[in-house]
Order: structure tokens, then C-alpha cells, then sequence
């Protein structure tokens, strides 16, 4: 407003009619607009100060809470196959190795812990010897299990398990669990932190990065320390072809029939005003419509990455059908004329010069649009595909669409509401991995803008 | 273009094979989001100890998870449904209607219900039914007469309790948590403060005056909570005075930031709900498909893996996790091994 065209009745008094001083000496209505102008620079540079202080507060919070879900903590125990408890008849067969349920395994798990603490001159300071298993994920006697399955000939042998210990241990080591917060806990004792440390002293006991974390499945809620995100991964990988094999040919012929052939009347009015409706629609009434015509109606099966894939599909059209749209109105007419004038049909002028033209910026919102099905999480609440899904990876392409699966926002969401306090690091560590996924996806969609953008 | 005939017709056939032949190979769960823990470690375990797929376990509640359950027959519904209370006459008589009429119920242990707050919170230690009832109904009795809670204050009910303002999370009534905690709390402690024989000399009708009972306040003193425990625990987390209705085995998984409350001098532990000496617990239930049992593979043997002793005995993996087991547990096997369903006369 201080620019604003001042009437000269409204001069102050005292000032001549027409300049008389020099253009390199201010007056004060001058150094009044240039310091309207430097405050609105302040403006500014706080304005974006405030917003890299978010973003920076946003990543250190995210590094700092999911960094720790990387590492995981593991012990090295020698683990002897008792031959009298995993084959009693001794002549391997496998179905009756089969037998012998994971419970029967863990009196195994004791011992093999015995053994580590006496050779490494260790107490069990423990009042019950049995205890002494806390410290070993529940997941470990399902591995020892496996092993055997896979090699009934190691039977009686003594062999090296690199076990993952226990959520609690683990957390010990990253900062969670102290002493103090044990003591109300009867999961773990102090004295077992007495003996991880000096496990941990003697180097039976190490923390790796942990690869089962961004390649592994789902786990129980008994057993946050071998919980990772890899399956859903899949399920997302999953969704996102069906997304792309029917969003981008459907929004791109949509696009072009509406742009270079569709007559301009009331119908293609309305159908433009209703796309970038639902460009608006808020994502969970997809999921609805989604949970509606999709499985009660075409009986497509719960929780199936195929219908997450066909309601993201519903949600990603109007994104791409817009951007490719837009790109396509960007090309100049001359191209077109030209096209025409050396005498292309009309199909030819689209496909041969206009679409190569705007495929830089259809790909771009394509990718844009999939990033953002990507993170979403609202319809797949109302699909089933939030919740405890199987440590199965989908075998084979057709299991991969239809076999219950879960996708990484999904995934997030369930380890968040989760009672152990371990899987809330876990909840940190994959939206660490799903931002990269996002970031990776927009850079792609930058790069290719920068690469092939043309401008007239 | 023969590429893109070739995507097109395997998109085609992945569509016709998704309607017609998608038959299902793993048992499919949903339910009450207090047994889902439960389900989930018993789901992993067979996974790992059957040549079964892991089964399927979903949360949502045990009342959205029986009407999934009572859908219908077929590989497109739940095998089984979980539930923190007992299948009310009209949900089984709703299944009846579309065709699941034969249902078995499963118990598999107990749970007991807790009051816990800010570990460094108020002095929130000990309550009795009778308490919580004045704190948190809508109409409490003032010298024989039915009025308007006017309580904001704990210490206004029992001097002995904090001077902190009435604040409390409780389960929302799609949880299966909140009829217990009506019928074992707010309803109890309507009859010892004397509320319901005021109603019922005033000439309210039993059923009128048990529901007038369970009303709970209505002005943002009491605050329902759809979702799951995690949302207790952040709401106690932002507000020190608040006290929340948690399920024991959470708040064993969260004793470094919570504390509990006894319950009339008792305090929660498997061993005072197993011996029934603390009030707040209800049984938990799973409901099986009957005609599912044979069509799906591994529905049977997950159902009776559940309630073995293996499992759900007072040494296994469920009672670490805070289950409180079954004493009669060796009949529920049986009734699994016979599939015993439930009656209709019921």
C-alpha cells in the first residue's frame, strides 16, 4: 500500500510542486518505501527461517527416534542339538523332527546360555536359572527350529546361533531401558543388564545394522526386535505397479481425448469440473468406495495389494489426468498446425509431435502422483490392510496382488499403536525409509523435468 | 504395441483369476483390538510351527469384528472373530441370518481391566467402584435425589483422594472394554453409593435405572477413546490429572511410564485376577467358523493351538504377555477338539 499513486493535493505542505531536490538524496517518502521494503524482506527471510527450523526439528526428531531401528542387538550362543529331545528315535525323519514344537526348543535356549556364561566366566546371578532366557528374542527357538528342519544331519552337533536378544536388552544398549525404568517390569531384571554388559565386555554380545529391519516381515507384538518393514515394502511395490499399469494409460487417454479431440460443450464441461472435484476428495472416501465396490461387491479378497492398488488408482487419476493436461496445453499450437499443415491426420499430429513434447511433464506428475499414493495410508485403513499380517513374502507374482499383504504407511501406522514401547522406534525407523522412498521418487521426477523440459 | 497387448490381456487374466479362484490358504482373524496381541503371538507361533501360512490377524474392535464375522459364509469372511466380551443373543441370531449358524465360542483366559495414571502424576492409588461411579456418571445421588454430577474434583467424593480435577479416558463403545468397565465399575458402584435404589423408589424401572447408571458425564470430564491403548497413553501423557482405563497386559509393557490403582485394596496382577480377588476382569473370547473348518485350511489347528497348554497355560507366551490363563482351560480344549458350537436356544 505505501506504493499506492499519491494525489498531489494530498502533498505535505511546504513541498514545491514538480522535484527540486536531487534524485541521489532521499527524502523521507523515499527511505519510508525503501524500509517498507527491507521489513518485507525480514518478512521473508523469517518466513523461511521458520519453515527450515520445522523441517530441520522434523529431521532430527526422525533421525534421532528411527536411527536406533537400524542397529539391532545380537548374542553369538552355542547351541548343542540335543538328539534325545529334537529325534528321539534318531533315524531323521522329518516329519517326526517336525514334531517337536518351538517350546520344545527352549530348554535348549537355556543351556546354550549356561554354557556361554560359564565360558566366559560369567554368574547367573539369576534366582531362577530359567530366567536367563529373557535375555534371547522370542524369536530365536522359530530360528533354531528352521535350522534344524533344513539340516536334521547337525542333530547332535553343537552349532553357533547368532541370536537377536531380547526388545529390552536391545533397548539397553540404545538408551530406552535403563535400570531405574526395570524396576517395575517383569519382563527383565536388572541383573540380566549385568550380565549383557559383561557379555558385551567379552564380545559375545555385539550390535549390527540390521538388515532384517529393512528387509524382514511383520512380527508379533512379544517381539518387536525382529519386526521389519521389508514385506509391506513389497505390498507398496505391489500397489504401485497396479497404480501405474492403470493410471497412467487411463489418465493419458482421458487426457488427450479431452485436450485435443473432446468438443467443447456442456458434457465435457461438467466432466472437467468433476475431475478437478476429485482431485479435491479427501482420500479416505476412496478408501470407502473402495471397501464398497471393490471387495463387498466384486468380491475381490481383503487386504489384497490389488484393490489397494485399484482404490489408489481411483485417487491417482485426477492428479495425473491434470498434470497431463497441463503439459499437453503447453505445447504450442504451431506445433499442431504444422502437423497438420504438411498433412498428418490429426491422430498423427497428437502422437507423433504433440505427446513426445509433453511426455517429460506427464511422467513428472505421474511420479508425483504416485509418491503420493505412495504415503498414503487413509483408504488402506478401510481396506484391511492395516493390520498384524503373516512373516509370509508373497511367493510368486500372482500372490504378490491378492495374498493379504500390508503397505509401508500401514505398517507405520500399526507398529505406532503397539503396546511395547520398542516398536515405536520401529514406527520411526520406516517412515526414515519411506521418506527416502518419496525424496528418491520426487529427485527422479526433478531430474526428468530438468532433462527433457523443453520451453518455447 | 504387442507389448502393450500382452500387459493388457495378463492384467485382464490377473482380474479373472482375482474373482474366481483366489482361494484363500490362510485363516483370517479380525477382531477386538485387546486380544489382537494375543492372536498376533499365537498367529506367529504357528506360523512357525505348522507347515500352515501365518494366519491374517486384524484389529478394529471387538464389535466391527463380529459383524464381519456374522457376513456371511464364504472365502471372502472371517474365519474367526475376536472379542473382549461375550456374542450378545442379537449377534448370533444376525449370523443366523446369513447363514453362520453354527459358531464356536472359545475362551481363552482372562483380562483384567486397570485404572492407571502418570507414573510421577497425582496420588492416584487406590479407588473403589463406588468413586469412580460418582466421578464419572451423569446423575449421582445428593441427599436421596437424582441430580447433574456436580463433582469436579476427586477430593470433593473421598477426601483422601488428590484435589486434582476429574479427568479420565475410558474405552469407547465400540470396545468391548467398555461394557466391563460399566458393568463391573459404574454399575457397582451405583448400587454401593445407593444411586440405583434411589432410582428405582423413584419409581424408575430396573432396566431404565441399570442404563441410567452406566450414563456417563457428558461436559469433557470423561472422554471416550475410539481408538487403542497407544491413545490412553498419549492423552495421560499430555495431562497429569487424567486417569485412563487400561488392559493389563499394556500396562505391563508400559511400567516405566505408568502406575497403577488398586481396585477396592486389590491390585492388579494375573495372580489377584486369576483368584478373583480383583473385580474388574472379563473373560476373552474367539469365535469360529464352523462351516470354515475344512474348507479353510489350518482353521481347526489354529483354534486348538490357541488354547493349548503350550500356549495359552500359565507358562506360555500368552501369560507372559499379561493373558491371565484359564483355570478350566482343559475343558475349552476338549470343546475345540469336538467343535462345539453354540447353542441356539440361547
Amino acid at each position: 500500500m505505501t506504493d499506492a499513486s499519491i494525489p498531489s493535493a494530498s502533498v505535505p505542505d511546504g513541498a514545491p510542486s514538480g522535484r527540486s531536490s536531487s534524485l541521489l538524496t532521499l527524502d523521507g517518502r523515499v527511505r519510508r518505501r525503501n524500509a517498507a521494503e527491507r521489513r518485507f524482506r525480514m518478512y521473508g527471510i523469517g518466513a523461511v527461517a521458520i519453515g527450515l527450523i520445522f523441517l530441520a526439528l522434523l529431521l532430527v526428531a526422525i533421525v534421532r527416534n528411527g536411527g536406533p531401528a537400524f542397529t539391532q542387538t545380537f548374542i553369538t550362543v552355542p547351541i548343542e542339538l540335543v538328539e534325545a529331545k529334537l529325534d528321539k528315535t534318531g533315524n531323521r525323519d522329518l516329519d517326526e523332527i517336525k514334531k517337536v514344537s518351538t517350546f520344545g526348543y527352549k530348554p535348549l535356549v537355556v543351556d546354550g546360555l549356561s554354557v556361554l556364561l560359564t565360558r566366559n566366566g560369567i554368574d547367573n546371578v539369576l534366582t531362577k536359572r530359567k530366567d536367563i532366557a529373557k535375555l534371547i528374542s522370542a524369536s530365536a527357538v522359530g530360528q533354531i527350529r528352521d535350522h534344524v528342519v533344513a539340516n536334521p544331519d547337525q542333530i547332535g552337533q553343537t552349532v553357533e546361533f547368532r541370536l537377536l536378544a531380547s526388545s529390552r536388552v536391545d533397548g539397553y544398549f540404545k538408551g530406552r531401558v535403563s535400570r531405574e525404568s526395570l524396576a517395575r517390569d517383569k519382563n527383565l531384571d536388572a541383573a540380566h543388564l549385568d550380565i549383557a554388559d559383561a557379555l558385551m565386555a567379552r564380545g559375545a554380545l555385539d550390535r549390527a545394522f540390521n538388515w532384517n529391519f529393512i528387509l524382514g516381515a511383520d512380527a508379533s507384538e512379544s517381539r518387536p526386535e525382529q519386526a521389519g518393514i521389508g514385506v509391506s515394502m513389497l505390498g507398496s511395490f505391489f500397489m504401485m505397479l497396479v497404480v501405474l499399469a492403470l493410471a497412467l494409460p487411463i489418465g493419458v487417454a482421458t487426457s488427450i481425448y479431452l485436450e485435443e479431440f473432446a468438443p467443447q460443450n456442456r458434457w465435457t464441461d461438467l466432466i472437467e469440473v468433476n475431475i478437478s472435484n476429485l482431485a479435491a476428495v479427501p482420500s479416505i472416501v476412496f478408501g470407502i468406495l473402495g471397501l464398497a465396490v471393490f471387495i463387498q461387491f466384486a468380491e475381490l479378497p481383503q487386504s489384497a495389494p490389488l484393490v489397494g492398488g485399484l482404490v489408489l488408482t481411483l485417487m491417482t487419476l485426477p492428479t495425473i489426468i491434470i498434470s497431463t493436461r497441463a503439459s499437453l496445453k503447453a505445447v504450442p499450437p504451431s506445433i499442431r498446425d504444422a502437423a497438420l499443415g504438411v498433412g498428418a491426420s490429426k491422430m498423427q499430429s497428437v502422437f507423433h509431435h504433440v505427446l513426445p513434447l509433453a511426455m517429460p511433464g506427464i511422467l513428472t506428475g505421474t511420479i508425483i502422483g504416485l509418491a503420493q499414493a505412495l504415503g498414503e495410508t487413509a483408504p488402506l485403513l478401510l481396506i484391511g490392510m492395516v493390520g498384524y499380517i503373516a512373516s509370509n513374502p508373497p511367493d510368486g507374482i500372482a500372490s504378490g496382488f491378492l495374498d493379504p499383504n500390508s503397505a509401508m504407511p500401514a505398517q507405520i501406522y500399526e507398529w505406532a499403536k503397539r503396546a511395547d514401547p520398542a516398536y515405536y522406534e520401529r514406527a520411526w525407523g520406516g517412515i526414515i525409509i519411506l521418506l527416502l522412498f518419496l525424496m528418491s521418487m520426487n529427485i527422479i521426477a526433478i531430474l526428468l523435468r530438468r532433462r527433457f523440459e523443453r520451453r518455447w | 504395441m504387442s507389448t502393450m497387448k500382452l500387459t493388457v490381456s495378463l492384467l485382464a487374466l490377473t482380474a479373472v483369476s482375482a474373482t474366481s479362484a483366489a482361494a484363500r490358504d490362510q485363516v483370517q482373524v479380525a477382531g477386538s483390538s485387546t486380544v489382537l496381541p494375543y492372536a498376533s503371538i499365537v498367529a506367529e507361533a504357528f506360523g512357525e510351527n505348522f507347515d500352515f501360512p501365518t494366519p491374517v490377524v486384524e484389529s478394529g474392535g471387538s464389535s466391527a469384528g463380529l459383524k464381519r464375522f456374522c457376513e456371511g459364509v464364504g472365502e471372502n469372511t472371517i474365519d474367526v472373530a475376536n472379542s473382549s466380551r461375550r456374542i450378545r443373543e442379537k449377534e448370533v441370531k444376525a449370523c443366523a441370518d446369513a447363514g453362520v449358524s453354527d459358531i464356536i465360542e472359545v475362551r481363552i483366559g482372562y483380562d483384567g481391566i486397570v485404572f492407571a495414571s502418570q507414573l510421577d502424576g497425582p496420588a492416584y492409588d487406590a479407588f473403589v467402584p463406588a468413586e469412580i461411579y460418582q466421578a464419572l456418571s451423569a446423575t449421582v445421588p445428593v441427599d436421596g435425589e437424582m441430580v447433574a454430577n456436580p463433582y469436579t474434583q476427586w477430593s470433593e467424593i473421598n477426601g483422601d483422594l488428590p484435589g486434582e480435577d476429574i479427568l479420565a479416558f475410558i474405552p469407547g463403545t465400540k470396545h468391548g472394554t467398555r461394557e466391563v468397565f460399566e458393568e463391573k465399575v459404574l454399575l457397582q458402584g451405583c448400587e454401593d453409593t445407593g444411586a440405583l435404589k434411589v432410582m428405582l423408589d423413584g419409581g424408575m424401572d430396573e432396566k431404565a435405572a441399570e442404563k441410567a447408571c452406566m450414563a456417563v458425564r457428558t461436559d469433557n470430564r470423561s472422554i471416550d477413546i475410539d481408538g487403542d491403548y497407544t491413545e490412553t497413553l498419549a492423552r495421560i501423557d499430555s495431562n497429569s490429572n487424567g486417569i485412563g482405563v487400561f488392559g493389563l497386559a499394556f500396562y505391563e509393557n508400559n511400567t516405566d511410564t505408568l502406575k497403577v490403582a488398586t481396585m477396592g485394596g486389590v491390585e492388579p496382577t494375573t495372580e489377584t485376577i486369576a483368584a478373583g480377588d480383583y473385580p474388574v476382569s472379563r473373560p476373552l473370547y474367539f469365535y469360529v467358523k464352523k462351516a470354515h473348518i475344512g474348507v479353510i485350511p489350518g482353521v481347526k489347528e489354529f483354534a486348538e493351538f490357541f488354547v493349548s497348554d503350550d500356549i495359552a497355560g500359565p507358562d506360555g507366551p500368552l501369560a507372559e504377555y499379561g493373558l491371565v490363563s484359564d483355570p478350566d482351560l482343559a475343558d475349552t480344549q476338549s470343546m475345540v477338539a469336538d467343535e462345539n458350537t453354540i447353542q441356539t436356544s440361547m
